[in-house]
Formats: C-alpha cells, structure tokens, sequence
C-alpha cells in the first residue's frame, strides 16, 4: 500500500479502509491548501517528494504511532504534483474504540509527517514562486 | 587509489539550482557526504553561503554528514521538508 499519489484524495474511502465495527470514533485530518502564506498570495504548490524514502518514512511514523496507540487504526496518503487552493494534500484517519486516543494519534501523525518525510512544496502566486523553507538561505 | 561510484540525486530548490535531478559520481576512497556537499557549493553560487550541509540520506534513510560513502551507494541532500 503506497503512501502517496498522484490523484485526488478521497477521504470517504481511506475512512472505510480502517473503521472497524468495533470502533466507536474516528478523526480525519485533511490538509489543504491555503491561499495565503507568510502573507503572501498563493494560486497553487507543487508538491515534490524523494518517493521510496517517503515512503519508508511514513511508514515508520505509522508503525511509531501504531505501537504507541495499538488500539488505534490508521492511514495516510499524501498527495503530489501540482495542487490549488482548496485541493487536500493529505488525509489521515485515525480509528479507536474511544475519541481521546483517536484525536491523539491523528494529532501525532501530522506533527511527525510534517518534521522527517521528504516532501517539499513550491509555492506558486502572482509575484513568482518558490520553494517553502529555502527563504533566506541562499 | 579506487575510484568509487555514487549516485547523486537532486530534489525540490535543489534540483531547480543544478538543473537535473541526477548525477553519477567518481569519488575517491574516503570522501565523505559532507564533501559532496562541499563541491556543489564550489559549483553552484547559489549554494556558496549554505555552509552546513542540509539534512543527508544515504540509500533512502537519514545519515551524518561524516558518512562515508561506498560504491553504489546513493546520496541525496534533503532541503528542509514541507510536506502535509
């Protein structure tokens, strides 16, 4: 099971991958893209990704979390290439038997995803574009 | 002194400023991922005051700058990450 695609996500099938009739909550985060940054306008990102380490990255991040909540189950997907504002660039579900650790799991999942995956975003508006995180440094 | 092969890949602002998102190597025994990093700042003005390499992977998993790189390994510099 990939991690990433090139398509639209669809939250609705993710949910019915993981709920359980056992489970009594779910959490779905969806990411989406904002039309604003930094206060600067934003039309669109181009979302890049060194594919086989994300992948393994991410999958670390599930396992981490799996072991930490074993109640809880989950997925992710993360979408690339070019996106517009409003398009979701990630979804995770979380699914438990009970709210708090659902909300937790989801909470870490995206905490995480966002501090080790090799993903990168090139931001696109009307004054030009440019890669989020580089400002400033060359 | 063995020359050893390395595959360089380039990724986001990184592959914008090298043009190409990837280049083969010949390395000397002992070169370090730090000292890739070194030349590339030497090739590209873009990158000369970026002192400290970005984050390193080597073979698809994060590594120390000092990693010794071996023949057939892949190297990649990993610009500070975006993603979600």
């Amino acid at each position: 099971m990939s991690y990433l695609t090139d398509d639209p996500i669809d939250p609705r099938a993710l949910v019915e991958r993981v709920v359980r009739p056992s489970d009594g909550a779910y959490v779905l985060f969806e990411g989406v893209v904002r039309n604003h940054h930094d206060g600067k306008a934003v039309e669109s990102i181009f979302y890049d990704a060194y594919r086989p380490m994300a992948e393994k990255e991410i999958d670390a991040i599930v396992r981490e979390i799996a072991a930490r909540y074993p109640d809880v189950a989950l997925a992710v997907v993360h979408r690339l290439g070019h996106l517009v504002v409003g398009d979701s660039s990630i979804a995770i579900v979380a699914s438990s038997p009970h709210r708090a650790e659902a909300f937790e799991a989801c909470r870490m999942m995206i905490d995480r995803i966002k501090e080790t995956v090799p993903i990168w975003k090139k931001e696109r508006g009307p004054n030009g574009e440019e890669w989020v995180g580089w400002q400033g440094r060359c | 002194m063995p020359i050893m092969k390395v595959r360089l890949l380039f990724f986001a602002v990184l592959r914008d400023i090298a043009g190409t998102d990837m280049r083969e190597l010949a390395v000397d025994e002992g070169t370090t991922a730090r000292d890739v990093w070194q030349s590339l700042r030497n090739e590209f003005a873009k990158l000369a005051d970026y002192t400290p390499p970005p984050m390193i992977a080597v073979n698809e998993s994060y590594a120390d700058p000092e990693t010794i790189l071996r023949d057939g390994d892949e190297l990649a510099f990993i610009p500070p990450v975006a993603g979600g």
